[in-house]
């Protein structure tokens, strides 16, 4: 790297060092620190948070963070792609105006519009009470506190950040090499899995990113609309520093997801590196 | 007999009417042209034969079969198009292999058909390249393959060479004729170049307003157009308008054209005395000279100022002004005019033409002058002055 570059990311990189990289490691080191009862960290080292680790508690929440997080991001990714394919193929004037409509929601607090959704799912709410006459919910069912109410939520606010790169990727797409395809004798369902997929990876690969890896850290949405049965990490996490008031616990619980979600990154580096370095 | 056969085939959008009922007969082998400006319905009626528009009405049959109805993927025709449309994700070999894969060959059939393309395209050794890591013309050339490839019973190529330089182009199409012969498929070459339709066709259908004017060898489309647009669009031309004095002449006629009085014409067509005529008349067909040219029979003579002139390197373009017309003549550089000093701006020369060298057109429009080269004549007389 020449001297004129290293000024210009000089910046970004010491951002990147002082407020992602050190706090990470301090979550690191934290989680082999003795916790003292006043929540504070004491001096030394210690496993017990490590240890606490094998509470046989966690396969299970482990186990229902991921299977809602990866529920939630195909379902994201499955409506946002026929979205995005719509409102590339749409006139500007109305793919502006899609395109609000997606922006739209923002424009309320995050927290208020998932306290509306409490309201629309409330067992005494008016959605309940018509799935009730139509004998699609049973008596003391619930639509609420349950995994599918943290899934449905969660697909709700995770939806537009999996359709704004999508659409970026489909607005890029040539759709003539879908005629291309047809014409190739593809069908019109083979010419989209086997060209316009690919065609748009990336934007499906930024959208699974931006919506599976804050789903595993997910929080106030399984807090507010799940009940204990679809607890994630993220609420033991809280837990740990709130309630218990032990940091340690709470950051070795940070820790492993951080793992679970550096892991694959570091996996899939090296054989794009490869291939880039070849002649 | 016809093989590709269009029956009265009509294509609206919205109050447009792209193709106005249209019918073609193209020949198996044949290499056929829909040659016509941009809007003129050419690309339309390709995508109807591609399966990519349904016509509002009129057939469309294949070898015989109807296929107005069938989806793209279930006709046996393929496609080149003008962008190329190459998968950015796949490599020349697997873009040139999808249509294989995509009808589920055998593998080692796969591979000996792609060897086999690669080679008929010359890109042996770019097989595991990306399309972004090859030029235009080596894009153009894996477009062809990857539809070739297929075995098609016509090949589409849409405006193939647009997208090219003028030396690629030339040599393009060379290739492409050469693998015409090869392969033998018939062509439905969709152009807006009239060099392009007029050097590798063996019909051409001029096509303007979604309707084919005239369907010809490119020799008849060129020499005997049938109307003023044909003329004007495809090379250029001189338009004189007149009325028949004498149809007496078993061969020639006399004609007076208004603002340059009387002159031979060629009974291309039965005329008789007072009949309005429209005379094409091609630059090159039209002698410039300083010196009055020896009379002989049935020449057209007069005598004009040179009010423009541009020289093209092969040749150079004069316009005459001659009586209320200004013709534009062509002369070819043979030895460079050793004999005399070649005209320029202001000169008084002689221009002559054969009575032969003229075509009547059947049918004469006002705008389609409007497609001539024609300098304006306000910019002319400011330089002269």
């Amino acid at each position: 790297m020449n001297k004129p570059e290293l000024r210009a990311t000089l910046p970004s990189f010491l951002w990147l060092l002082g407020l992602v990289l050190l706090p990470t490691l301090l979550v690191f080191v934290i989680a082999i620190k003795p916790a003292t009862s006043s929540g504070g960290i004491g001096d030394g080292w210690s496993l017990d948070a490590l240890r606490a680790l094998r509470d046989p508690h966690f396969p299970a929440i482990i186990w229902r963070t991921l299977w809602i997080s990866l529920v939630t991001t195909v379902a994201c990714l499955g409506i946002a792609i026929p979205v995005a394919w719509t409102m590339a193929r749409a006139t500007p004037p109305t793919k502006n105006r899609l395109l609000l409509l997606i922006v739209v929601p923002f424009w309320t607090n995050f927290l208020i519009r998932v306290f509306a959704w409490k309201q629309i799912l409330h067992s005494e709410g008016a959605l309940a009470n018509l799935l009730r006459k139509l004998h699609l919910l049973e008596a003391n069912d619930m639509l609420l506190y349950q995994p599918s109410a943290v899934i449905l939520v969660s697909i709700y606010t995770f939806l537009p950040f999996a359709i704004l790169p999508i659409y970026a990727a489909a607005e890029k797409f040539d759709f003539t090499l879908l005629d291309a395809a047809r014409d190739l004798g593809a069908t019109a369902f083979r010419s989209v899995t086997q060209v316009f997929i690919p065609g748009i990876r990336r934007g499906l690969i930024t959208a699974w990113i931006v919506v599976f890896i804050p789903m595993l850290g997910s929080y106030i949405i399984p807090d507010l609309v799940g009940g204990a049965a679809s607890e994630m990490i993220g609420n033991k996490i809280a837990q740990r520093n709130f309630s218990d008031r032990n940091l340690p616990r709470a950051a070795v619980l940070s820790a492993a997801l951080t793992l679970v979600v550096l892991i694959p990154f570091a996996l899939r580096r090296r054989p794009t590196e490869k291939t880039e370095s070849m002649p | 007999m016809s093989f590709l056969r269009f029956e009265n085939v009509t294509k609206r959008f919205g109050s447009f009417t792209a193709v106005d009922q249209i019918s073609l007969e193209i020949g198996k082998s044949e290499v056929f042209s829909l040659l016509g400006p941009s809007g003129c319905g050419k690309t339309t009626l390709l995508r109807m034969a591609a399966g990519f528009e349904k016509p509002d009405s009129g057939r469309i049959y294949l070898d015989g079969i109807d296929i107005t109805d069938l989806p793209p993927e279930r006709r046996k025709v393929n496609t080149v198009f003008q962008n190329y449309a190459l998968f950015p994700h796949l490599s020349i070999k697997e873009n040139i292999a999808f249509g294989l894969k995509i009808a589920k060959m055998p593998r080692p059939v796969i591979d000996r058909e792609v060897d086999r393309m690669l080679d008929l395209i010359d890109l042996s050794t770019h097989a595991d390249k990306k399309i972004s890591e090859i030029s235009g013309g080596q894009k153009q050339r894996v477009a062809i393959a990857r539809a070739l490839i297929n075995n098609p019973l016509v090949l589409l190529l849409d405006e193939p060479l647009a997208a090219l330089d003028l030396k690629l182009r030339q040599r393009l199409l060379v290739e492409l004729d050469a693998i015409h012969d090869e392969v033998g498929i018939t062509f439905l070459y969709v152009t807006h170049d009239q060099g392009e339709a007029i050097s590798i066709s063996d019909q051409i259908a001029v096509m303007n307003h979604g309707r084919v004017e005239q369907i010809g060898k490119p020799a008849e489309i060129y020499e005997t157009p049938r109307n003023s647009f044909v003329a004007a669009f495809i090379g250029d031309t001189n338009f004189l308008e007149g009325r028949v004095l004498a149809g007496n002449h078993d061969q020639f006629s006399s004609a007076e054209i208004e603002g340059m009085g009387v002159i031979f014409v060629e009974n291309d067509k039965p005329l008789q005395a007072n009949d309005r005529i429209h005379v094409s008349l091609r630059p090159e067909k039209i002698g410039v000279s300083r010196s009055e040219p020896i009379p002989c029979e049935n020449q057209n003579t007069r005598a004009g100022t040179v009010e423009d002139v541009i020289y093209y390197g092969s040749h150079t373009r004069y316009w005459v002004r001659c009586g209320s017309y200004k013709l534009c003549a062509e002369q070819q550089h043979r030895d460079f005019m050793l004999d005399e000093t070649s005209p320029t701006w202001g000169d008084q020369v002689w221009i002559h033409w054969h009575a032969k060298d003229g075509y009547l057109l059947e049918q004469y429009r006002e705008e389609d002058e409007n497609l001539l080269t024609l300098p304006d004549d306000e910019l002319t007389t400011q330089e002269a002055s």
